[in-house]
């Protein structure tokens, strides 16, 4: 089995007339939280986006445990155990949190047929969920709805969990729970690819990372390498970590 | 089940508000019972026929000016299946009656819905996300529909009574109630109580629901929504079947622009009732029954009219319909 999850290998993107990946080259590793940074409008989104099948790679190959999916739609793509969490979260507004839970869990035709085991444990990472589990979601403050959708992407065992933004325009206390239920589900050995732009999050969470410029990754290596280079750091994101 | 939990209600007085309103205005009370009994019976095959193309431009954004077509098919199967059914709808027992018009429903149901299968495939699927081309394309299949049913059916109105036991009215002190309408507000309510029973609890409604709000996010969960979209087209223009049947009926003719007639109105509901919303449709439709049948009584001239201005009053409170579908 290799030891990479899913491999870009020069993707490009274009979306109507606009040039958008320039061939991203880009390895997840099995079993890490790899962490995808830049600048904005670096093309992270547009990477996970192309990954889903949401915009078509216009060229290149996207592998997932070995095989192309580059050409396959997102219903495809979502079935072969990948689970995405947008950038504006993908909340059902007007569905209750429970509803919205049930829809990610595909093999459940009803609520009760979800497994108890794995909720208890959602449960616990997001204790937000269950005190509002038949409430409406649309009425959830910005950070319960981030957990509800993060809670969404794991309500069934997913081999690649693939999230835009998490920590975004989260309060800091929030986001700290945010970052413990990460490390929960790190240490549950699922795979993580994780677009971030709060540099705290991704110094805590990341094992390896991958730089994005202008449509192309132009790092790649460990978040530690990255968190110990002051000058790269520089270079790379113009801040230091 | 949280729809009417957590609904917000102000849209639901319209109905009342405005048949009170009324009241003063018609004056005598018995002829005001009738024309609002009248008027709900009107509003519920309006939502009948409404409920399906709304649900279908929610999940597709798909803009489909020849639903009508299914609604004059609906009536146009009615009158062959009825008319060789004489002997059962001449009859003045309601059983017998019933056994003439529930196989005419069932027959223009099933017509409709294999010929919304084929307009989904042939018409609507080549033009995904072009609004523009949606709405020529599917009033041109709707022209076509209609020459042929020309050809089958005949230029001319062909005339649709009433099976004989829902002819004749109920009294109610001095307010006649027609049968034939008490029985489409009864017909009504168990068409929206269905639709609410699944897409309330079942998964494929949820899924309906969801839809509507982020196709994109359905999608990413792993569900394939163009096959749901398809389901909906086909049940809509089922729908659409049975509508056209029952305003067939409530009308007692029919002609081959019955379904153009009646797509103003639908396209009235669905806006008044916010586009996707099935809810909204049902309020829209007894709005649009309502003014429809005290207008026709009061102004005559200015029954469509009534109705257009209705929609300008909603949409200057409510821009995006008085049940506007979150996140789009």
């Amino acid at each position: 089995m290799s030891t990479n999850l899913l491999t870009l290998e020069g993707v490009h993107t274009h979306i109507g007339a606009y040039h958008i990946l320039h061939g991203v080259d880009l390895v997840v590793p099995r079993g890490q939280l790899t962490l995808l940074l830049g600048r904005n409008g670096a093309g992270k989104t547009t990477t996970l986006r192309t990954i889903m099948g949401l915009w078509q790679a216009s060229q290149g190959r996207i592998t997932f445990q070995g095989e192309d999916i580059t050409a396959m739609h997102t219903p495809q793509i979502a079935q072969k155990n990948i689970a995405y969490v947008p950038e504006n979260m993908g909340i059902f507004a007007d569905l209750t949190v429970k509803e919205n839970m049930l829809l990610a869990a595909r093999q459940a035709g009803h609520a009760s047929q979800m497994d108890e085991q794995r909720l208890q444990w959602i449960f616990g990472l997001f204790p937000a969920v269950q005190k509002f589990w038949n409430h409406p979601a649309g009425k959830l403050s910005g950070g319960q709805k981030q957990m509800l959708a993060v809670s969404r992407a794991i309500v069934e065992p997913r081999d690649l969990l693939i999230v835009d933004e998490p920590s975004k325009g989260l309060a800091p206390a929030i986001i700290q729970n945010m970052i413990d239920a990460f490390q929960q589900l790190k240490a549950s050995g699922v795979t993580i690819l994780l677009v971030e732009q709060n540099i705290n999050f991704a110094r805590q969470l990341g094992d390896t990372v991958a730089v994005m410029d202008d449509g192309r990754v132009v790092h790649a290596g460990t978040m530690q390498a990255l968190a110990e280079d002051e000058a790269l750091q520089q270079s790379l994101l113009g801040l230091s970590l | 089940m949280n729809f009417f939990k957590d609904m917000d209600v102000r849209p639901l007085l319209l109905v009342p508000v405005l048949a009170l309103l009324a009241w003063p205005l018609v004056g005598s009370g018995s002829t005001w019972l009738t024309l609002t009994v009248a008027g709900l019976a009107m509003g519920m095959i309006i939502f009948i026929m409404a409920s399906g193309l709304t649900l279908v431009f929610g999940l597709m954004d798909v803009l489909n000016f020849g639903h009508g077509l299914f609604i004059a098919l609906g009536a146009f199967v009615a009158t062959s299946v009825l008319g060789h059914m004489a002997d059962w709808t001449g009859s003045g027992q309601w059983w017998r009656n019933m056994v003439a018009v529930l196989p005419a429903m069932g027959i223009a149901m099933a017509v409709a819905a294999a010929v919304g299968l084929a307009f989904e495939r042939f018409i609507v699927r080549p033009v995904y996300g072009q609004h523009l081309k949606q709405i020529l394309i599917t009033m041109g299949g709707m022209i076509i529909g209609e020459e042929l049913i020309k050809v089958i059916w005949g230029p001319l109105q062909i005339a649709l009574p009433l099976p004989e036991a829902m002819r004749g009215s109920v009294f109610w002190g001095e307010a006649a109630i027609e049968k034939y309408r008490l029985l489409a507000v009864v017909v009504g309510l168990v068409i929206f109580a269905a639709q609410m029973w699944v897409l309330g609890r079942t998964k494929i409604g949820l899924l309906i629901r969801a839809g509507v709000q982020d196709r994109e996010m359905v999608e990413s969960l792993g569900y394939r929504i163009r096959r749901l979209f398809v389901g909906v087209f086909v049940a809509g223009s089922a729908l659409a079947g049975l509508g056209g049947v029952m305003w067939g009926l409530y009308q007692q003719n029919v002609t081959p622009q019955i379904g153009a007639q009646v797509n103003v109105l639908i396209f009235i509901v669905i806006i008044i009732g916010g586009l996707g919303s099935t809810g909204g449709a049902l309020i829209g439709a007894l709005l649009v029954g309502l003014m429809a049948n005290y207008t026709g009584f009061l102004v005559p001239k200015l029954a469509l009219f009534s109705n257009i201005a209705l929609m300008a009053a909603v949409l200057l409170w409510r821009p995006q319909g008085v049940y506007p579908v979150v996140n789009r």
